[in-house]
């Protein structure tokens, strides 16, 4: 699905990624975790095509194609989906206008016909109770006045309805009371399939104990250092992020 | 004297000029002979320069030989809204067209040549009293040529629900024309009204509007006005109101500003009573070369006066735009409220913006506040909206429309609110596109 090789990325002057690699086949969970500034937004902005951040050398290979050459929109029609970190408030954007719009757009290009009204609603019905949406919040601005958990619910949301085949969280867990945290995880279990594969960027340890992933890696100073299974979470959870990075020296 | 004002002069000589108005038309045109036109050097005129007004010889008309379908000004109209409506055709009034018989109990809405002969005492008392011709030459201009315009008077005590509809519509006649549409309009005591001035071009004709419109609000009055700038993309438009407001009342001003070349709007209002209120809309969408400048000034003359205002503005091409609010808190006038915000979006980057708030206080127990921004799209707005696979075009207007679109979506009347959305989705690129993702 998702092949990572060697790459290095920067942000002006300073490179973030130092040669990353990375595989991910359908339907597994990959975690990445690691201390701030090891790259892990980075990554899932690269992923992305954020602009701002320049690839300068290795390549990214989605579905057999060079992801890095696609736009941001071109992107999200091949069916990569990333929940922000902070989820962008959009004044006088309508929350259903624009799922609405998203569907569509990503069923017109798979040469789907595009859905009515009746359809997306019933769609959208189906998916609010996943991660138990209000209906009020639908109806509003893209994350207007949403609190913290309220917009990362959103992006959880969106993404059930999108139904991506990768898809990218970028720290979903940061600012989650434990109700909040359980819900989204929920919403983000009820995703899991053969076909589809997630990448969790996470600082820690405490999403994994809702999401079970199949991979677990650290990142440090822009590399991958170290990689195993869910007991590595475990293990950095009690010992920190040192021992692995004097590991890995 | 100066020559580039020859046909002003020639044409005034032209009018009948033999009513009870006649010194005071006169003594404007003396007026404006003496000043011409405003210059750049003048700080009012310092961002907008009138030459163009100037050197063209436009002739001033008095009548029309233009004729306008019913089907072309149904164009324009708003569709399915019942409202009283006033037309003119070329700055001349059209009887065929306008709707002005069976008005209710309270309510007069006349041509103004009409009014000046059917209503010396009430417009003696109003008319040229608000709208100072010392302070701009173009309104000495206007009321040295005070002939069509609309009159429209709310006896006390009156709600009148319909909102007057005024469509001052321009068409292509031989040689180009001023016009020089003069309003009044006065509110009784705890009357209220929706007026709708509206400034179309029905084609691409090169004209000049000068028009000045007066309001009176005697106490707990409240008008909703709104002024629709819809001219030809090669026309000049000046326009200027001016409010005199009562004790407790209120003036709602929306100001949408979309055609014209050259383009000067003022508004001038004075808080002359305790309680007395006003909010001041605006939006201007400019492109290509187009220049928009929007001078407003609040005078708070009681205490307890209250001014809000919010002007938006959206630019593309290379058109330049100008705002100027002016706040003057006089001595005295204290525990007064002035908020005033101007917000602008540029789409091109030789697109150009002048924006001044300016605020002299002469009280010391007051609140004010204002703020200016300039900036462009935001940079994480439209890769969210990309990340969500829409395409980075529709992204780009669909922000552009939900920035202009917050000044419109406060309009509470919803056939005024729904049409300007629409003219404002008109005036985007890709507008089928972004229509497609509002209306369902």
């Amino acid at each position: 699905m998702l092949k990572i090789d060697n790459l290095h990325a920067k942000i002006g002057n300073k490179e973030i990624l130092k040669g990353l690699n990375l595989s991910v086949n359908a339907g597994e969970v990959h975690a990445i975790m690691g201390p701030n500034g090891s790259g892990k937004s980075t990554l899932a902005n690269v992923l992305a095509g954020r602009n701002g951040y320049e690839v300068t050398k290795g390549s990214v290979e989605y579905e057999g194609n060079d992801l890095l050459e696609l736009a941001p929109e071109e992107r999200a029609w091949a069916g990569v989906f990333l929940a922000f970190q902070y989820p962008v408030e959009i004044p006088g954007v309508n929350n259903v206008y624009l799922l609405k719009a998203a569907v569509n757009a990503v069923r017109k290009y798979r040469g789907e016909p595009e859905l009515d009204a009746v359809e997306f609603l019933g769609l959208i019905k189906e998916k609010m109770k996943i991660v138990k949406m209000k209906e009020d919040l639908l109806n509003r601005s893209v994350n207007e006045g949403f609190s913290g958990g309220e917009k990362k619910r959103n992006e959880i949301f969106q993404m059930s309805v999108l139904e991506p085949k990768l898809a990218i969280l970028d720290e979903t867990d940061s600012g989650l009371d434990i109700d909040a945290l359980k819900i989204v995880s929920e919403g983000v279990n009820s995703l899991r399939n053969e076909e589809r594969s997630i990448i969790l960027v996470t600082h820690y340890q405490r999403l994994l104990d809702y999401i079970k992933p199949d991979h677990v890696h650290v990142l440090s100073n822009g590399k991958i250092i170290k990689s195993g299974g869910p007991e590595l979470a475990l293990e950095l959870e009690e010992k920190g992020y040192d021992w692995i990075k004097e590991e890995a020296a | 004297m100066t020559t580039d004002i020859q046909n002003y002069i020639s044409d005034f000589d032209q009018l009948k000029n033999d009513d009870w108005l006649a010194e005071s038309r006169q003594s404007a045109l003396n007026l404006f002979k003496e000043t011409g036109f405003p210059n750049s050097r003048l700080e009012n005129w310092k961002y907008t320069d009138v030459r163009p007004i100037k050197k063209k010889s436009f002739s001033n008309v008095t009548e029309t030989t233009v004729s306008v379908s019913t089907e072309e000004i149904n164009e324009v109209r708003f569709d399915g809204l019942d409202c009283i409506e006033v037309v003119f055709i070329n700055g001349v009034f059209s009887k065929e067209h306008s709707s002005l018989e069976g008005l209710d109990k309270g309510l007069d809405v006349e041509n103004m040549l009409d009014a000046l002969a059917n209503d010396k005492d009430l417009l003696a008392k109003h008319l040229t009293k608000y709208a100072d011709d010392k302070v701009s030459p173009f309104t000495a201009l206007n009321t040295a040529f005070i002939q069509n315009g609309t009159f429209i008077n709310v006896s006390a005590n009156t709600v009148i629900e319909k909102p007057i509809n005024i469509l001052y519509l321009a068409k292509d006649s031989n040689g180009s024309l001023a016009t020089h549409p003069r309003n009044l309009i006065v509110l009784g005591e705890n009357s209220e009204a929706t007026v709708i001035e509206s400034y179309i071009g029905l084609d691409d004709a090169n004209y000049f509007t000068n028009a000045v419109t007066e309001v009176a609000l005697s106490p707990n009055a409240i008008l909703k006005h709104y002024k629709i700038q819809q001219e030809s993309l090669n026309a000049y438009h000046i326009g200027n109101l001016n409010v005199m407001q009562g004790k407790d009342s209120k003036l709602e001003s929306h100001s949408i500003s979309l055609g014209g070349a050259l383009v000067r709007n003022d508004i001038h209002g004075q808080l002359a009573a305790e309680g007395a209120e006003i909010v001041m809309n605006g939006l201007y969408m400019t492109g290509d070369k187009q220049h928009v400048d929007n001078h407003t000034r609040v005078d708070h003359l009681k205490p307890r006066t209250l001014s809000t205002e919010n002007y938006r503005g959206v630019l593309n091409g290379k058109s330049r735009a100008v705002f100027n609010g002016k706040v003057i808190v006089h001595k005295d006038a204290q525990k007064i409220e002035a908020h005033q915000n101007n917000a602008n979006l540029l789409l091109s980057d030789d697109a150009e913006i002048d924006t001044k708030p300016e605020l002299e206080i002469y009280a010391d127990d007051v609140k004010c506040t204002h703020g200016a921004t300039v900036g462009q799209l935001d940079q994480n707005m439209l890769f969210y909206l990309r990340s969500r696979a829409i395409d980075e075009e529709t992204a780009r207007s669909l922000l552009t429309y939900a920035f202009a679109d917050e000044l419109i979506s406060n309009i509470s009347f919803a056939p005024i609110r729904n049409r300007l959305e629409r003219l404002v989705i008109g005036q985007l690129p890709d507008a089928a596109l972004i229509r497609e993702f509002t209306n369902e």
